[in-house]
């Protein structure tokens, strides 16, 4: 082989693993990507079926309750306009409680439950997961602008 | 008065480190000595002033002063004394001002260390770290002092957050941010070479040390990180690909090219804008970092809407460090060259080959961590990407890198042949891929990505030991194995050793995410579990008072075949100032595996709670390949070359007279 030719199969060869490294990488983002849905937009179809998605609010107050095995919970989470129950089976973080922020991972079933896979509650007793703040914020401008009309 | 005092300090440390940041520069540039010779007592006096402040900062934590902003915020009178030190670098604020008192520690390493290089290049360096110290404490005197009054004073502090409030706090961040700021030594001799158009094989040797040590910090400060999230969060995760771990994982994987491509620089002169590149990619994914993590920006977008003077602090100092160093580059890097070729099989294109997989992996990642806040940043919507995403793009990527890495140090330099390379690894070869597939059906089922993972340790393993074999047999060499064994270089001994460091950490890794079992439970006393052969009797719970907080501690009984194993407490504690629960589970390690429990919430009504069993096999390797790493990096560090060549040129180059005086050695 020619000094040249090598030159031209070394580039040639970088230049393709690079383009299958970046198509790998920006598949697996597409695929991967978890879209943040408030309650308003999963009740306006909004949500996609069959996708994992998160949702977030408040934990309605008096909503909690435990089913028989003491392991699956169900909840509500609300952005105070529109409420949505939620399944859940294991521990639950422990900053999760009636009235608090919340956001939530899973799936939406055909029933209009959404079955959750994670359960979040972050760090800190006044921290507001910012999804969850923002699907409320989100809901009070759509009450305002509804009182208005 | 003290805060005062630290203010004070902090302000007369800028003016020193404007004086060293600039006159020495200048003088390298003129070629006059005099202003050259500032470079050092400016660092050393900014040195002493920093540590002021840093000392004046932890006597107001100590001595519980809330009439401090910062100490009221995060700190309590009844926090124990290690954690109000602890606190003091918990903060925004703080962490800023350990992050200069680490700068300017290596600073003065560098002056300490740098007595046999060239005036001009020691000067060069020591002005660019004056530079970087001046952007640092600029941004804490502008926007994030730490010496801020709170009037009227607060009663109490707000305590520190019970998540921190473990022995994790006090190694973790300074360990962590050493290697951060260690980089800033590899950019700064990166940007003096820029300066000086001279960048050789001397450059590289000058530089290897240091980032060797910074490389070695970083990796045990992650693995540190790693390890205390394992034990502290309670969920038994050891990595969760979240971007406050992200922004400390990107400087490692450059860094990681960055240490491999200076190898190549000094042996061959060759890479060297590559590694110019890395140096700067390095210290400034290393700025981001420190920036992410400690603006808030990572918990919310708005949280720069709080004070905008700081994020437009931040962005400047970012764009000034990156574009500045960037356009150096692109304007002297043609005057720098490229170096030596080499062919398409050689232990240069392998080293080229993982360079460019690093940082493409370094690139998914900040893509997986900034892109959401981009969004967000432009209202476009929310949206997360979380482990799956880092998983499917970490494996395919890294299963080359390891891959390659066994065979580097056995292929030739400029040029070699696969056959050739083939032939040499055969055996290795053979056995690595034999146990892989057997070794699985014997640890339990069998899975494709348990094979893989095992596959590549142990090859490199087995090409390690190959390795060793090799230098200790040798050609026709005299002596015998022992004097062949003592003159082994350090810099192969600590290239042998962290290499088997990864092959340990993906063990752990492996292992721990294909058999790891998990169990939760409703218990009550004298309730038994079942879990990958053990048996966990739950024997009660009872009330705890630490100094703090208060704790539902429970005691769990571990058998195995009716034999004890151990006698587990996992608790629940409840942190009084701030009124937040926190979960600490009980950890029985073990060499082969780790058992875990969580408490999880008491069920209502009833005396029941829900717990949480991990079974986690090989999980404490992960960490102990780090140590690996970190061990062979320092003895690669302190290799004795490095000291003879420094001795070497420095009897060879008598001290000039204008040479700053020495103020001690």
């Amino acid at each position: 082989m020619k000094p040249r030719h090598k030159r031209m199969l070394l580039i040639g060869g970088g230049v393709a693993a690079l383009a299958l490294s970046a198509t790998l990488v920006l598949s697996a983002f597409q695929k991967n990507m978890v879209f943040f849905f408030s309650p308003s937009q999963v009740v306006s179809k909004e949500a996609p079926q069959n996708r994992t998605f998160r949702i977030g609010g408040l934990v309605e107050a008096g909503s909690v309750k435990r089913e028989a095995d003491g392991l699956t919970t169900r909840f509500v989470v609300t952005d105070t306009a529109n409420r949505i129950p939620v399944t859940y089976k294991g521990a639950l973080p422990d900053l999760f409680k009636e009235g608090k922020g919340v956001v939530s991972q899973g799936k939406l079933g055909a029933d209009g439950v959404f079955v959750a896979s994670e359960v979040l509650a972050k760090h800190d007793e006044n921290y507001m997961p910012p999804e969850a703040a923002h699907a409320l914020e989100q809901a009070q401008k759509a009450q305002k602008t509804v009182v208005q009309k | 008065m003290i805060p005062e005092l630290g203010s004070f300090s902090l302000a007369l440390a800028l003016a020193l480190a404007l004086v060293q940041g600039i006159l020495p520069i200048v003088g390298a540039a003129r070629g006059d000595a005099r202003l050259m010779g500032v470079a050092r007592p400016a660092a050393h006096g900014q040195f002493v002033f920093v540590a002021l402040a840093f000392a004046c900062q932890i006597a107001g934590f100590v001595n519980n002063d809330f009439s401090v902003l910062n100490v009221a915020t995060n700190s309590n009178s009844a926090l124990p004394l290690e954690y109000r030190v602890a606190a003091s670098w918990g903060s925004h604020e703080g962490s800023l001002l350990l992050w200069a008192l680490m700068l300017n520690g290596w600073t003065v390493a560098v002056t300490v260390f740098s007595r046999h290089l060239p005036e001009q290049v020691a000067a060069r360096v020591v002005g660019v770290m004056g530079l970087i110290g001046v952007g640092f404490l600029a941004f804490m005197l502008i926007t994030s002092n730490p010496f801020d009054r709170l009037l009227p004073a607060a009663a109490d502090g707000r305590d520190l957050n019970p998540l921190l409030q473990d022995p994790g706090m006090v190694f973790h961040p300074p360990m962590l941010y050493m290697g951060y700021v260690g980089f800033s030594v590899a950019f700064a001799f990166s940007i003096a070479a820029l300066l000086g158009g001279q960048l050789d094989a001397a450059w590289a040797r000058w530089s290897r040390p240091w980032t060797t040590v910074a490389w070695v910090s970083l990796t045990l400060g992650i693995c540190l990180g790693s390890y205390w999230a394992y034990y502290e969060l309670g969920w038994g995760g050891w990595w969760f690909w979240d971007p406050v771990e992200n922004a400390s994982f990107l400087p490692w994987l450059v860094g990681t090219a960055l240490m491999h491509s200076l190898a190549v620089t000094e042996k061959r002169g060759t890479f060297k804008s590559w590694t110019v590149l890395l140096a700067i990619s390095a210290f400034s994914l290393s700025l981001l970092g420190t920036f992410l993590v400690r603006s808030g920006v990572l918990t919310s977008v708005h949280a720069f809407a709080t004070d905008p003077r700081r994020g437009v602090f931040i962005l400047g100092l970012l764009v000034l460090v990156i574009g500045g160093s960037l356009l150096l580059f692109a304007w002297r890097a043609p005057k720098v060259g490229l170096g030596g070729s080499f062919g398409v099989v050689s232990r240069e294109s392998a080293l080229l080959t993982n360079n460019a997989l690093l940082s493409v992996a370094a690139a998914s990642v900040l893509l997986g961590t900034l892109y959401p806040l981009f969004l967000d940043a432009l209202k476009l919507g929310k949206i997360s990407v979380g482990p799956p995403y880092f998983d499917a793009v970490f494996v395919p990527l890294m299963t080359p890198v390891l891959f390659l890495m066994a065979i580097a140090p056995f292929a030739r330099w400029k040029n070699d042949t696969v056959p050739a390379l083939a032939v040499r690894l055969r055996w290795a070869f053979g056995v690595a891929l034999v146990s892989a597939l057997l070794l699985p059906l014997a640890l339990g089922a069998w899975s494709p990505m348990v094979a893989l993972g095992l596959f590549l340790s142990l090859w490199i393993f087995a090409t390690s030991a190959q390795h060793l074999y090799l230098r200790l047999r040798g050609k026709a060499a005299e002596g015998t194995a022992g004097s062949r064994l003592r003159a082994i270089p350090g810099g192969w001994w600590g290239m042998w050793l962290a290499h088997i460091g990864i092959g340990v950490t993906v063990i752990g890794i492996t292992l721990v995410k294909g058999y790891e079992q998990n169990l939760d439970v409703k218990m009550t006393t004298g309730d038994t579990a079942h879990l990958a052969g053990y048996t966990f009797k739950f024997m009660g719970v009872s009330e705890r008072n630490g100094p703090n907080f208060v704790a539902a501690s429970a005691l769990i009984e571990v058998t195995r075949d009716g034999k004890p194993v151990a006698m587990m407490k996992p608790e629940k504690r409840m942190y009084k100032v701030q009124q937040m629960p926190m979960t600490e589970g009980a950890i029985d390690p073990g060499f082969t595996r780790d058992l875990y429990i969580s408490m999880g919430e008491p069920l209502p009504g009833t005396e029941a709670w829900i717990v949480r069993i991990f079974y986690k096999p090989f999980v404490g390797w992960i960490w102990w390949g780090a140590i690996f790493m970190g061990i062979g990096g320092l003895i690669a560090a302190a290799d004795k070359r490095y000291r003879k060549l420094a001795e070497r040129a420095a009897t060879r180059r008598p001290a000039t007279p204008a040479a700053a005086p020495a103020p001690a050695r």
